[in-house]
């Protein structure tokens, strides 16, 4: 179990570390940011996983860490907005949103 | 097995960290030092630390990611290009950094491994079970005292930064989000779990995980994201209660160890018999403190809607 | 032992989940197929993981605890895909 468990942890950390590409490449900041969501999310995985390896008190740190999770990705959000402050949802969708797909490249990871 | 997960990990924070200041742009750059701040709190986890992890958590991937986005949305605002000179390698620079590094090196091979003080006896002396609030605020008191009036402190000269007629003003942008929206939705959700978890970890910190800095920093996470949903409303320099909150754990702190002083023993001396109850009182206070004074670090100065963004 | 059978069987499946959010996140082609991706990874993939450790834990307090983070998981990359989809379609952000 505790040679299995090893391994998970190996292989999430493996997947974080890949999930960093994104960081690099991703042409958008949104890409960017969804790529840092995905590692504090694996991050809250191998935490429990230690936890279970180690000592069970590691779930308090990753309460810790899903519970803040969405915080710089909220501040992402609000600093991108046109004065700083807003919210994305009180603008609305641009009116050819739905035609968009044709119109967008796909940018095959740049 | 554990070797090569440590090895992994250490691989994984020495990439993180080079790419961070490889450059291509600040906005990779802040990403980057995001997900550095989760893979160190990874590494204390490793070693055992945890109430250094949690903190790690709290601070480099929640606060101060927040803190730089807003400051790299301001640039954006203001159309600042971020220009990037690149003038190639600076050799005395690089040279300095090299000795430095191998002075430390050779310091770490040759010098005796330092005997460690047995402290398990004194720790049942303290009142407290874990031994990192016994070192905080028992051993080393006078050390978490200065830190939390450098705190303070800190606010202090962030708040120069706002003109004289704005401290009736809110602080921080004028958040505002759509009502019934999304954002909203998770400002009303989100808090209240947090603030039960933080108290948890203010009054757990005395026998397992936790502390007044944890707690603390938990709450001023989960307060500014109420802030920035708008479902709290922000508040202004000039409100008492503000103040009041701002000074009480310095303030706490300083009046035990007068009150100890004029007892009779030393300043900041804590009697075995009333540690316990002293200690929390202090870590209590402290994390309010602690709490609405980081929470007002991120938040920023007041902003005068119509001149500066 | 069955126990432990069911740690491996569902931690496994959430390993799956994980490197199959990750590959997503590097190989589609769009922000938006990329956030598909990743609430993927970030529902199913620490659901199975935080299951399968539940089959390990030695108290009723862990196992609250374990469901407590996967529903903080869940809640925050719920509002996240919302907020970063928005700010994406609006053309809010720009192109670094």
């Amino acid at each position: 179990m505790s040679v299995w468990l090893h391994i998970v942890a190996l292989g999430l950390l493996a997947s974080l570390g890949a999930a960093l590409l994104r960081v690099w490449r991703g042409p958008s900041q949104a890409d960017r940011m969804m790529a840092a969501q995905l590692a504090g999310t694996g991050g809250v995985a191998v935490l429990m996983v230690l936890a279970a390896l180690q000592d069970w008190g590691l779930l308090v740190v990753a309460l810790a860490l899903a519970l803040l999770a969405a915080l710089a990705a909220v501040g992402f959000v609000k600093a991108q907005t046109p004065d700083g402050a807003g919210d994305p949802e009180e603008s609305p969708p641009p009116r050819d949103w739905a035609q968009k797909p044709a119109a967008r490249q796909p940018d095959n990871g740049a | 097995m554990t070797l090569a997960l440590d090895l992994a990990l250490c691989a994984l924070i020495v990439c993180v960290s080079l790419a961070t200041v490889a450059g291509g742009g600040i906005f990779r750059a802040i990403i980057f030092f995001i997900t550095y701040g989760l893979f160190l709190a990874i590494g204390w986890a490793r070693l055992g630390a945890f109430d250094v992890a949690l903190a790690e958590a709290a601070i480099g991937a929640g606060l101060t990611g927040v803190l730089l986005l807003a400051a790299h949305g301001r640039l954006r605002r203001m159309r600042t290009k971020a220009v990037v000179q690149r003038t190639g390698l600076n050799l005395p620079a690089a040279l300095a950094a090299t000795a430095m590094t191998g002075a430390l090196g050779w310091a770490w091979f040759a010098l005796p491994a330092p005997s460690v003080p047995d402290l398990s006896q004194s720790i049942a002396q303290t009142g407290v079970g874990n031994p990192v609030t016994a070192v905080l605020l028992n051993f080393r008191a006078w050390d978490t005292l200065l830190e939390s009036i450098v705190l303070l402190a800190a606010l202090l000269g962030v708040w120069m930064l706002a003109r004289e007629e704005d401290w009736n003003t809110p602080l921080g942008p004028r958040y505002h989000a759509l009502s019934g929206g999304v954002l909203v939705g998770f400002g009303r959700l989100l808090p209240p779990v947090g603030l039960i978890f933080g108290a948890y970890l203010v009054w757990a910190g005395a026998e397992s995980v936790g502390g007044a800095f944890q707690g603390g920093t938990v709450l001023a996470a989960v307060g500014l994201v109420a802030l920035m949903a708008n479902v709290l409303p922000a508040p202004s320099i000039s409100q008492a209660g503000l103040r009041i909150a701002l000074v009480l754990g310095p303030g706490v702190f300083l009046c035990t160890g007068l009150l100890a002083a004029a007892l009779g023993s030393d300043f900041l001396s804590i009697a075995p018999e009333v540690a316990k109850a002293m200690i929390l009182t202090i870590e209590i206070a402290l994390s309010i403190s602690i709490a609405v004074t980081l929470a007002l670090l991120v938040l920023g100065p007041p902003v005068d809607t119509q001149g500066a963004p | 032992m069955m126990a432990d059978i069911a740690t491996y069987v569902l931690t496994a499946l959430g390993l799956v989940f994980f490197v199959a959010g990750t590959v997503g996140l590097l190989r589609f082609p769009d922000t938006f197929s990329r956030l598909h991706a990743l609430t993927k990874a970030d529902n199913l993939g620490l659901g199975f993981i935080a299951l399968g450790l539940a089959f390990q834990a030695e108290s009723w307090a862990q196992l609250a605890m374990l469901a407590l983070i996967w529903a903080l998981a869940l809640l925050a990359a719920g509002t996240v895909a919302q907020l970063v989809a928005r700010a994406a379609l609006a053309g809010l952000q720009e192109d670094e």
